[in-house]
């Protein structure tokens, strides 16, 4: 039984770690990646008898998280500001392919029920693979990037509605003809049921109840809970925890006999203004991956060779047909919302699949007695081929349309790239200051701290903070990094902060890194990581304070500004030729050009003091006048 | 009584010699206002509202400096730009400096020789000075002839600081002839015009 889940894991994890990267190099992207290692390691797990429909329906809940993390990222407020794309496009778009496929299915010869659910299958397009490539190629925020946002989004809203339509369109024949061997399954499935047997209007309101309670457990409890878990300051609790939530809100939607991708949305929507978002996002983001990943290989295994070898030509041309009906649509949507040269391509090429929704809505049509098995199967079939072929309409797009609309496209991405974000991680003394600052001139940051009682408190104080580690890749990932414009480091930990410098300035080059040093060597070391703005956390109070000491001893107030200006001027060149000396690798005592420097710098330094500050002193004089005979008589006295 | 208000502007103190002693004279004439820009400002960043409350609480305003490069000293250039503001000094509801008084309390190096079409500063002082008494003009206030000391960094200041206190005196008292002061091309330590109470 070990042996046997742990060849199982074995493989499905090889084949992942074999293909996917092969796959992305040749620019096809992780996903296609996944579907052909599934269709390569087939022969195996039929030989073995796995259970490959089993292990995918498993792997679906990738698709709930998926929803959740797609909830997180869309505040309200922006689902808002979209509402005329996302209604528009996103409307017209399942309305007119639905209604053309069903069309298309009830002219192929199938009962109008059963085409309208081929209609609403295919009429979604995969969010997974078009998002995914969209990022890769950095077209996400060009005009016909956004435009497959919201149509995407548009769609994986609609899947509710039709999980709520399709059971409507049940065939009473189907029904019966599988009642008989179905029963004892079904009794399974009934038993964990809180609206079964229910009259219609207790089953409605048992059902608003439970979406009431997942909106107003996500307002009112999520915070007390995470908080109480952050204090415990163990991350496999906090992931533990996040796990819990969403297993909780799937497990309850079930229960009611909604769908589960349906209450995490929800509940991804209601935490998406919440300090816990990022932290949950990148807690949640590794299981996603992993169960998408999994649910593509099995699509892949899935592919039934054996049925498109039986008959290839009325399969792939449907698949042909039913891509080409989709662009059509697309195309016509592009022109109505004035899509301009190479996005309208874009928007209509890279959406014209069918997606993995489909895959889901096809187990849902079978399981409700929608559509026969074998039609199912077809559709599957055509649903995972559209999928493989996105990756070469991708490759169409980019090799062929973009060039010649002469890189239009990218110069616009480039303007909007402009107004990226700042992020703050650590918000003590030294963070809160910047901070305030930033916003003080009507810039937003996003700010990271894993303080949960210290979050507690500047949430009181209307500052928006989130709550995570900001050292950690996958956190910074999910806070932005990616697009950010700059990375303010205001943590405590010294080693931290390096290593922070040394991974951001490596992986996000375009981002500018202000980091905070805790002395000198830490400057080193933080210019040797490659930051290039470095602030020593006491220096410039020190300097003030020096400033308060010469204007406290009878030094004019002016003359003590420029005199601290002169040290600061002096210590930041001195710093400054250090640090290229400077050799994280080597001890600084073990460091020949370092100590020597030193040695010359401190020697010329103990020379200037006998002479009464020496080069110092001979900058801070050099003023406005020409010192007079009488000037240079009183200066020599006071210095002998 | 006038209300004098008398400022100080100079980067280099502790190289100074006549203003140095100027600005200590002025610290022995009793009930009027001393400022030391340099000394309040010293990172440049002038408070507007507080100096403009305080021009307008006196009746004359005067200008101590030494001429750097035929002008003011950067800070007192700053101040000027922002305290002589539109809605203050000019423009519309700008007349809160009308009738009052501008002054100038200048130190040169060079010889008052030097400066003439002949000298080698080819302008009369005066010239260099325009851009001041221009401003006056336009912010309605009345312009006296500057208090000059000419090669500032040979001569003894004794003579010129004592002559300066006398002049801040006479002001406060009302005993500085405004109309000769007007007429005159410049002031120095023995032609003050004093009025015969003085």
């Amino acid at each position: 039984m070990t042996t046997d889940f742990l060849l199982l894991a074995f493989i499905l994890l090889g084949a992942g770690a074999v293909a996917v990267p092969i796959a992305t190099r040749l620019g096809l992207g992780s996903v296609l990646g996944y579907l052909i290692a599934g269709i390569v390691i087939s022969p195996i797990l039929a030989a073995l008898h796995v259970d490959v429909v089993a292990i995918q329906h498993f792997a679906e809940f990738g698709v709930v998280m998926m929803l959740f993390l797609v909830g997180l990222e869309l505040q309200p407020r922006t689902l808002w500001e979209m509402r005329g794309r996302l209604l528009g496009l996103g409307g017209l778009q399942v309305l007119g392919t639905t209604a053309i496929v069903t069309a298309a299915a009830i002219a192929l010869g199938q009962p109008w029920t059963v085409a309208l659910a081929i209609g609403l299958v295919l009429s979604l397009s995969s969010t997974a693979i078009v998002l995914q490539t969209l990022n890769e190629k950095g077209l996400m925020r060009s005009d016909g990037g956004q435009a497959s946002f919201s149509v995407l989004l548009f769609q994986d809203i609609a899947v509710i509605p039709m999980l709520a339509l399709i059971p409507l369109l049940a065939m009473p024949e189907l029904a019966q003809e599988a009642a008989s061997h179905v029963a004892d399954t079904e009794e399974h499935d009934a038993g964990l049921s809180l609206v079964a047997g229910l009259p219609g209007w207790q089953a409605a309101l048992v059902t608003i109840a439970a979406i009431a309670s997942v909106v107003a457990g996500g307002i009112y409890l999520t915070r007390p809970v995470f908080r109480y878990i952050a204090m415990a300051n163990l991350r496999e609790l906090f992931v533990a925890t996040a796990l819990l939530f969403i297993v909780g809100i799937a497990l309850l939607m079930s229960l009611v006999g909604l769908s589960p991708a349906l209450g995490t949305f929800i509940a991804g929507v209601v935490l998406a203004n919440s300090e816990y978002r990022h932290e949950l996002e990148s807690d949640i983001n590794p299981f996603r991956g992993l169960l998408l990943g999994l649910f593509f290989m099995t699509v892949g295994a899935g592919i039934n060779f054996v049925l498109l070898s039986e008959n290839p030509f009325s399969i792939i041309g449907m698949t042909l047909g039913l891509m080409v009906i989709k662009a059509t649509v697309l195309m016509a949507l592009a022109w109505i919302f004035r899509l301009r040269g190479a996005d309208k391509w874009l928007f209509s090429l890279g959406l014209a699949q069918a997606g993995e929704f489909g895959f889901v809505l096809l187990s849902f049509t079978v399981a409700n007695f929608v559509m026969p098995e074998a039609v199912a199967d077809r559709l599957s079939l055509i649903v995972a081929l559209s999928m493989l072929l996105t990756p070469l309409l991708f490759i169409l797009f980019e090799r062929v349309i973009l060039p010649r609309f002469d890189g239009k496209n990218a110069r616009e991405a480039d303007e909007i790239d402009s107004k990226g974000q700042i992020i703050v991680a650590g918000i003590g003394r030294f963070g809160g200051v910047v901070n305030r600052m930033l916003l003080a001139a009507g810039y937003e940051t996003t700010v990271l701290d894993y303080s949960a009682s210290q979050l507690e408190t500047l949430r009181a104080f209307d500052v928006r903070v989130f709550y995570g580690d900001a050292t950690r890749a996958d956190l910074l990932e999910a806070a932005g990094i990616a697009e950010a414009r700059m990375l303010v480091i205001a943590i405590d930990q010294r080693e931290a902060t390096t290593e922070l410098v040394r991974h951001v300035t490596s992986t996000y080059p375009h981002v500018y890194v202000i980091a905070r040093a805790m002395d000198r060597h830490h400057v080193y070391e933080l210019w040797a990581a490659g930051c290039r703005d470095i602030i020593r956390d006491t220096f410039d109070s020190s300097v003030r304070a020096g400033r308060s000491a010469y204007e406290a001893l009878g030094i004019h107030p002016y003359e003590a500004e420029r005199l601290a200006r002169i040290y600061v001027d002096d210590d930041r060149h001195l710093l400054r030729e250090m640090a290229d000396l400077y050799d994280p690798e080597v001890p600084t005592h073990l460091n020949e050009p370092y100590v020597k420097r030193a040695r010359e710098l401190s020697a010329e330094r103990m020379e200037a003091m006998a002479k009464g500050g020496g080069a110092f002193r001979d900058r801070a004089h050099s003023a406005w006048l020409r010192p007079s005979e009488q000037d240079r008589a009183a200066t020599e006295e006071r210095q002998d | 009584m006038a209300a004098l208000l008398h400022y100080y502007a100079h980067p280099g103190q502790r190289f100074s010699q006549v203003n140095s002693a100027m600005w200590r004279a002025a610290q022995t004439v009793e009930a009027i206002t001393s400022v030391d820009l340099y000394r309040d400002y010293p990172r440049h960043i002038i408070d507007v509202g507080h100096e403009q409350r305080l021009i307008a609480d006196h009746d004359a305003v005067l200008l101590q400096f030494p001429l750097f490069w035929y002008s003011s000293p950067s800070l007192l250039k700053e101040w000027i730009d922002l305290v002589f503001a539109d809605g203050f000094a000019y423009g519309e509801g700008g007349d809160k400096l009308r009738g009052k008084r501008m002054m100038l309390a200048v130190t040169a190096s060079a010889s008052q020789q030097a400066y003439s079409p002949e000298g080698y500063q080819h302008y009369p002082l005066r010239t260099f000075l325009t851009p001041f008494e221009q401003t006056a003009r336009l912010s309605m206030m009345r312009f006296g002839a500057p208090y000059v000391m000419f090669e500032a960094l040979k001569a003894a200041p004794g003579a010129h600081a004592a002559g300066f206190a006398r002049l801040l005196t006479a002001i406060r008292d009302d005993h500085f002839d405004w109309d000769r002061a007007e007429q005159a091309e410049i002031l120095t330590h023995d032609t003050l015009p004093l009025t015969e109470k003085a």
